[in-house]
């Protein structure tokens, strides 16, 4: 019962429910300034419903999960026509159970003419894992998007300089993920070593 | 060419031309040898161990004279991995690791961390007034203790000793207010998820006025002596410009992009934790310069001693109303008694779990070791720092801890700007430049 290895877990109990994030897609109306986004998005985006997988909004907040071959042109219309001025970098999210979508981009966007804040989601698989840069929509997403290749190893195709900013350039593998330990490697003083974290007897 | 033997200053032949160490001893001769040689571009490498580049940045410049033809930052010398440990920890003892980021406002880091939380449980609503009008308040010492930290600083490297001397003299006040009341002086993990720690300790309101009597009338030193100072003037009107298309297209936030004469402050457009309930004035300039966020910065702390008024007057009001949400579950199961050893649960909660109910053992055991769970999902909520938008995008799997956390850090964006505002300014006026967008390391490498 106690010591189970495996979740991270340090009580023995907490391994038991872990469910996945929701997937399923929200039906209009959505509610707040969101239908006006979505209809001027599909007005001023002829394919939008090629481009846009899902529409999602919960906790009062708006996703859309963008196909990323159409990123750049999504971006570009809601830059330009819904004057999102203002991306506010992107977060990698690691999700090892979503097969062939492991690696999520989340884009937090912002207009300041209309106040309104929503939010673009990209999933790409890890073996695969492209997706095209926003530095040349938004050139504010550089350091973001080389932070999000530096902890997630997502390639941004067309990225001006795309290298590691928070890790040392020689490191290995992306920190951030989920298959990779906290700590990682075990450090040696003075002829001891002492283990990573995350095997030490209270991690377990 | 000649290998100098000064141990502080030598040269050494590389592939990408002659290196040049410096780190003290006799400038002369190593100028004497840069002269020698034919070359007109000079690269430099300017930290990260430096004093005027506001921690451990590391700036790459190139250089034709004294003008700066090209400059790169380099970051993560500070990183620390706090977005990869909280994922290891409960969702409340997060709040200890986010404090730890941007060191000089560590309230807001807790804060925007907390609403994220508070937005994923969907208690928003449900956190006690009380506890919000705490977190405004100090939110709002805080940030003229950051504040006073970037103008002090900001001055000293610009070479003005005495604004330093008078904002330390100022930030050591806000300090002890955050002594008083959290018992720490910097990253106190002060704000919770649900409300705040502890309330307010006995006779702490009255102390709090004087402080804001006496923060009022020395903040008049620092007027004195840099607004219209000419020397003042001359190192930073006109410096580090960036108008406002830049600072949107670079995501640049806070006074930065309030230099450029657009209010944009989340208290107003977006407010949280109460702040439609306060009157403040955004306070913005127009010369997108070093100068005009230096007076930005002056006159927000005037702006924020007005806001910790009307929070006072709000707590006397709110006198023993609760400071942490109802729900035993996400507060805490006990209560907590302060014992001889120091805090600790109270005598009453030890007798019912240890005495009488075994489901509040079970409750207490879970909850102390495992914490609460938060529905499965993601958030993104944002705070006004002293640095511009400080988000934080959260996703929860519905277990115990955080499945992602992620500080959009202001630091962290706006010193991509560092190359707009310096090229082909002065080498000088990089450092008024790097002072007036007020780069936090440990925000920024987290």
């Amino acid at each position: 019962m106690f010591g189970a290895k495996g979740s991270g877990d340090t009580s023995g109990y907490g391994g038991l429910v872990r469910t996945a994030a929701s997937s399923g897609s929200s039906e209009r109306p959505y509610g707040g300034y969101f239908d006006e986004v979505a209809d001027d998005l599909e007005r001023a985006y002829p394919d939008f419903a090629d481009a846009i997988e899902r529409v999602v909004v919960d906790r009062g907040e708006l996703t859309l999960h963008v196909k990323r071959e159409r990123l750049v042109e999504v971006s570009t219309i809601l830059r330009d026509k819904l004057l999102f001025e203002m991306c506010l970098g992107v977060s990698g999210v690691n999700y090892p159970a979503d097969t062939n979508r492991e690696l999520h981009a989340v884009y937090p966007l912002l207009s300041m003419t209309h106040n309104r804040r929503i939010r673009l989601e990209v999933s790409v698989p890890d073996s695969d894992p492209h997706i095209p840069s926003l530095v040349e929509v938004w050139a504010g997403n550089n350091w973001n998007e080389r932070e999000t290749f530096d902890m997630f190893g997502i390639i941004f195709d067309g990225h001006p300089g795309l290298t590691r900013i928070l890790m040392p350039d020689d490191w290995r593998g992306h920190p951030q993920r989920k298959d990779y330990p906290l700590g990682g490697i075990p450090v040696e003083y003075k002829g001891a070593t002492v283990p990573p974290p995350n095997e030490r007897r209270s991690y377990r | 060419m000649t290998t100098y033997s000064d141990p502080y200053a030598s040269s050494r032949e590389t592939t990408e031309g002659t290196v040049f160490s410096v780190t003290g001893g006799d400038w002369d001769s190593l100028v004497t040898e840069i002269g020698a040689t034919k070359e007109e571009r000079v690269v430099v490498n300017m930290g990260p161990q430096h004093p005027s580049t506001h921690g451990v940045l590391r700036l790459v410049l190139e250089l034709e004279g004294e003008t700066v033809t090209e400059l790169r930052c380099g970051v993560g010398y500070l990183h620390t991995g706090i977005e990869k440990n909280a994922e290891y920890r409960s969702w409340t003892q997060g709040v200890t690791f986010v404090t730890r980021m941007d060191y000089l406002a560590p309230l807001f880091n807790e804060t925007a961390y907390c609403l994220g939380v508070e937005k994923l449980l969907g208690i928003t609503n449900d956190v006690p007034e009380r506890a919000s009008v705490i977190r405004v308040m100090m939110m709002e010492f805080n940030r003229i203790s950051s504040h006073m930290v970037a103008l002090g600083t900001g001055a000293l490297e610009l070479g003005a000793l005495s604004p330093m001397i008078f904002c330390f003299r100022e930030r050591e006040k806000v300090l002890d207010v955050f002594e008083l009341i959290a018992g720490l002086r910097m990253n106190m993990a002060y704000v919770r998820p649900g409300g705040v720690a502890q309330d307010l300790p006995a006779g702490a309101l009255p102390k709090l006025r004087e402080t804001v009597k006496e923060l009022r009338r020395d903040f008049k030193d620092n007027d004195k002596l840099l607004i219209g100072n000419t020397i003042w003037m001359k190192r930073t009107e006109g410096i580090g410009f960036l108008d406002l298309a830049g600072a949107t297209t670079l995501g640049i936030t806070g006074p930065v992009l309030r230099s450029t004469g657009l209010p944009w402050d989340l208290r107003k457009m977006q407010p949280y934790c109460g702040y439609e309930d306060y009157n403040f004035d955004v306070i913005t300039a127009n010369t997108s310069d070093v100068y005009g966020r230096f007076l930005i910065r002056m006159n927000e702390l005037e702006q924020s001693l007005r806001i910790i008024e009307q929070c006072i007057d709000k707590l006397e009001k709110l006198e023993g109303a609760p400071v942490m949400v109802a729900d035993k579950k996400i507060a805490w199961p006990a209560q907590l008694a302060l014992g001889g050893d120091g805090l600790g649960n109270s005598l009453d909660h030890i007798r019912e779990i240890m005495g009488t109910s075994m489901e509040s053992l079970i409750h207490h055991f879970k909850l102390v070791t495992e914490g609460f769970r938060v529905p499965a999902g993601q958030v993104y909520s944002a705070v006004e720092s002293p640095r511009g938008e400080m988000g934080v995008h959260l996703v929860s799997d519905g277990g115990t801890k955080p499945f992602r956390v992620h500080f959009r850090e202001p630091s962290f964006n706006n010193l991509q700007a560092t190359a707009a505002m310096c090229e082909g300014s002065l080498i000088a006026d990089i450092i008024g430049a790097v002072a007036s967008i007020d780069p936090v390391m440990g925000g920024v490498d987290r």
